[in-house]
């Protein structure tokens, strides 16, 4: 078998999983959340900047859910977590190397909840926001956020 | 047996704690006669001014040093914690070459050490140094690249790459002031201030305190360039800007990872051409994309400071003729693409920035400005991708890199055939775990890869084709492929195959920060695990401490030969571009 014909890409194994049944907690919602996938966040990328979407800045506002990975917490008790698009295979704060992928979405729960593994995907819902805000805590600054957000593995 | 080594332990304790105070530069330092340096000393405890004694070659400091120094009453650690007392006197000058005896005594705290300060004749022997730089290259890498791009006959290779024919080498020992092992900045730095430093320290001595930019400096050789001479200055590199070895010619922390700081460090010195990615440290916060915290716009100040901006393949080409003396070029917010992915594969991240120039583009852009120059050049030519490739074990990538690094050294060695007034030196800056062991041939029997690989005479030799002869393999997943093999990593799958849907990530990180085997790998058939050697806090194959070979050519190489510390291959270049003297009349 010639190994070009093998391909397992992360995308295939993200779409696998993606035909699982959703099982999100039930919340009382006026409207069903919109999906936003990670290839949908901006319009442009460029040296000099990335451009959101137009879809992303509809979308500001109003609840959204979004499938992705957790990034391990940058501290145990910190009020937020970064979803990335693939599992995140560097840790920002214990190698001088590390850097964030540009297209992360900061999500600060409305409640506490347990870490997943990072080899699993999770689809997060909470309230779009963005534009640069920085962490008061951290310092962390970020340009896409959910507010008031849950999430659970799908 | 317990008591016994508490016991032990403890004695060994006590013998550590012997009061001794720090002084930087660390003894056996080797300073440019003339270069600005900062002075400091340490001492363990709290100590009183007046206790203070430090002679210089039995004199008393001050008259030697020619200033004095600034007392510290109490350096403050994390949380407060009291270091001890300091002294600091910056951008101290030993203009007359000799050893220097600095002895430091306060109170039951003693230190001695010898500073060796150099000078260089008065006539530069190369007007134009091109200092190429493989990030992590390893004989392996460089043999595998041979094979692949030339191939092999009957045992014999049916080519030479350009790096097999620079006629001075040596062997470097790449290690840091604190440990055996090294990163890229330390040994960076080390080439380019003559000062080996700790690990993520650039142009300073690493000290105690938690400020990463208040630690004591040395002269990077792209300051010593502007303060004897009118040469010109280039960097280029494929990864970001401000990583470790671009920001090691202008940079002065103790964290590497201080990129936004870098960024105006770069700014300070503004080297003439700076071509490579990292556009993010560039962009004001507000900016999708920035990695700043802070609202400047470096792509303006840059402008307005006379640079011209090229932000892609194209726009190099047109800026290349219509520039206005300074090039900034940014080709992507991050570390560009690998050759394999932008060439070949439209891997990565290419979708994103399908227009980046590849390291021959920028080196020949580099060279066409720079040599307008009739005072010369100091060009840096970083291949940063081989190490960002070896890191996760990609060693297809990397070696791919590797054929394109020594492309880069072709275009080098042209120019010096028509300017042989030039230094060209390839190197690296430190070591991989990596060696080849045979090939991996996938018409063998069987299902299991492992019982494909192919060692002594049946490894055969691999079936790479080059049919339009640009020196890169047609494809990179023949049947038939060079086995490299890694010596470390944390767990993962390897998988006997080059990775056809981006670079390779081993290991992802799990809520405990231990990096587990990277699942997506665990399904490709014939895949197998393999457990990890390095501790579970790391996401990625580590650095070797083995030597690095250095190879050279021009006027001034004949001073690279047996082993050298990689701080003495600074002495070498500046002894070449005799910046002891100004060049300047």
């Amino acid at each position: 078998m010639n190994p070009s014909d093998v391909k397992t890409t992360r995308r295939d194994v993200l779409s696998l999983i993606g035909s699982l049944p959703l099982a999100l907690c039930a919340r009382p919602s006026a409207a069903a959340a919109s999906t936003l996938t990670f290839g949908e966040l901006y319009s442009k990328f460029g040296v000099l900047g990335l451009e959101f979407s137009e879809r992303v800045k509809t979308l500001s506002g109003q609840e959204v859910s979004i499938r992705g990975f957790m990034a391990p917490p940058l501290k145990a008790e910190a009020a937020f977590f970064v979803l990335t698009e693939i599992p995140m295979s560097l840790c920002p704060f214990c190698s001088s190397d590390a850097d964030w992928p540009d297209n992360i979405v900061v999500v600060y729960l409305g409640e506490k909840q347990t870490f997943v593994q990072p080899s699993q995907t999770i689809e997060a819902r909470g309230v779009l926001e963005f534009g640069s805000w920085t962490d008061p805590e951290t310092g962390f600054v970020s340009l896409l956020r959910l507010r008031d957000a849950q999430y659970a593995a799908v | 047996m317990r008591m016994l080594l508490s016991a032990l332990a403890a004695t060994t304790f006590l013998a550590g704690a012997v009061q001794a105070a720090t002084v930087y530069p660390l003894d056996r330092a080797t300073i440019l006669a003339g270069s600005p340096f900062d002075f400091k000393v340490e001492f363990d405890g709290v100590i009183k001014p007046e206790d203070v004694k430090i002679t210089v070659n039995g004199q008393d400091y001050k008259t030697v040093l020619g200033k004095e120094a600034e007392f510290v009453a109490e350096e403050k650690g994390k949380e407060d914690k009291i270091l001890g007392s300091a002294l600091i006197a910056r951008g101290l000058t030993l203009p007359v070459e000799g050893a220097y005896k600095i002895e430091v005594t306060a109170g039951s705290e003693t230190k001695t050490v010898t500073w060796d300060v150099y000078n260089t004749g008065t006539t530069q022997k190369a007007k134009n140094v091109i200092f190429i730089l493989g990030d992590g290259l390893s004989v392996a890498h460089r043999t595998a690249a041979r094979i692949m791009s030339k191939g092999m006959t009957e045992g014999k290779a049916n080519g030479r790459l350009n790096m097999d024919d620079l006629d001075h080498m040596a062997f470097i020992g790449t290690s840091s002031t604190e440990a055996i092992a090294t990163d890229s900045a330390n040994t960076m730095s080390a080439y380019m201030t003559g000062h080996k430093t700790a690990v993520n320290a650039l142009g300073v001595y690493g000290d105690r305190t938690p400020d990463s930019l208040d630690d004591p400096r040395v002269e990077t050789l792209a300051e010593a360039i502007r303060r004897q001479t009118k040469k010109s200055i280039g960097i280029v590199t494929t990864s970001e800007v401000q990583d470790a070895t671009p920001a090691a010619v202008v940079s002065h922390t103790r964290k590497r990872a201080d990129k936004p700081e870098i960024t105006g460090m770069l700014l300070d010195v503004k080297p003439d051409v700076v071509l490579g990615g990292g556009s993010a440290y560039f962009l004001p916060k507000e900016t999708a994309g920035s990695k700043r915290k802070d609202e400047k716009d470096y792509i303006k100040l840059f402008q307005e400071a006379g640079y011209s901006l090229a932000t892609s393949k194209s726009e190099l080409e047109t800026v290349a003729g219509t520039n206005t003396g300074k090039i900034l070029g940014l080709f992507h917010t991050g570390n560009m693409d690998t050759l394999l992915d932008r060439d070949f594969l439209k891997k990565g991240t290419v979708d994103k920035f399908p227009d980046q120039p590849g390291l021959v583009d920028m080196t020949n852009v580099a060279l066409g400005e720079l040599s307008k120059n009739p005072e010369g050049f100091f060009l840096m030519i970083e291949a940063a991708n081989i190490d960002k490739m070896s890191h996760p074990l990609d060693w297809d990538r990397a070696v791919v890199e590797t054929i394109e690094f020594d492309k880069a050294i072709g275009v080098a060695r042209e120019f010096a055939a028509k300017n042989p007034d030039t230094l060209i030196v390839v190197t690296g800056d430190h070591t991989h775990g990596v060696s080849i062991i045979g090939t991996v041939d996938d018409e063998k029997p069987g299902t299991e890869m492992r019982e494909k690989v192919g060692t002594y005479a049946a490894a055969g030799f691999p079936n790479y084709t080059d049919e339009n002869g640009d020196g890169y393999p047609d494809k990179i997943d023949v049947t038939r492929r060079l086995f490299l093999a890694a010596t470390n990593g944390p767990d993962h799958y390897e998988t006997f195959r080059p990775k056809l849907d981006g670079p390779f990530v081993p290991a992802i990180q799990n809520e405990k920060k231990e990096y587990v085997a990277n699942e997506a790998y665990k399904d490709i058939p014939g895949a197998v695990f393999v457990q990890g050697n390095i501790p579970k806090e790391g996401d990625s194959g580590v650095h070797a401490v083995d030597d690095v070979v250095l190879q050279s050519t021009g006027p001034g190489s004949e001073g690279f030969k047996g082993y050298m510390e990689q701080s003495d291959v600074y002495r070498v270049l500046v002894d070449t571009m005799a910046l002891g003297a100004k060049q300047t009349n």
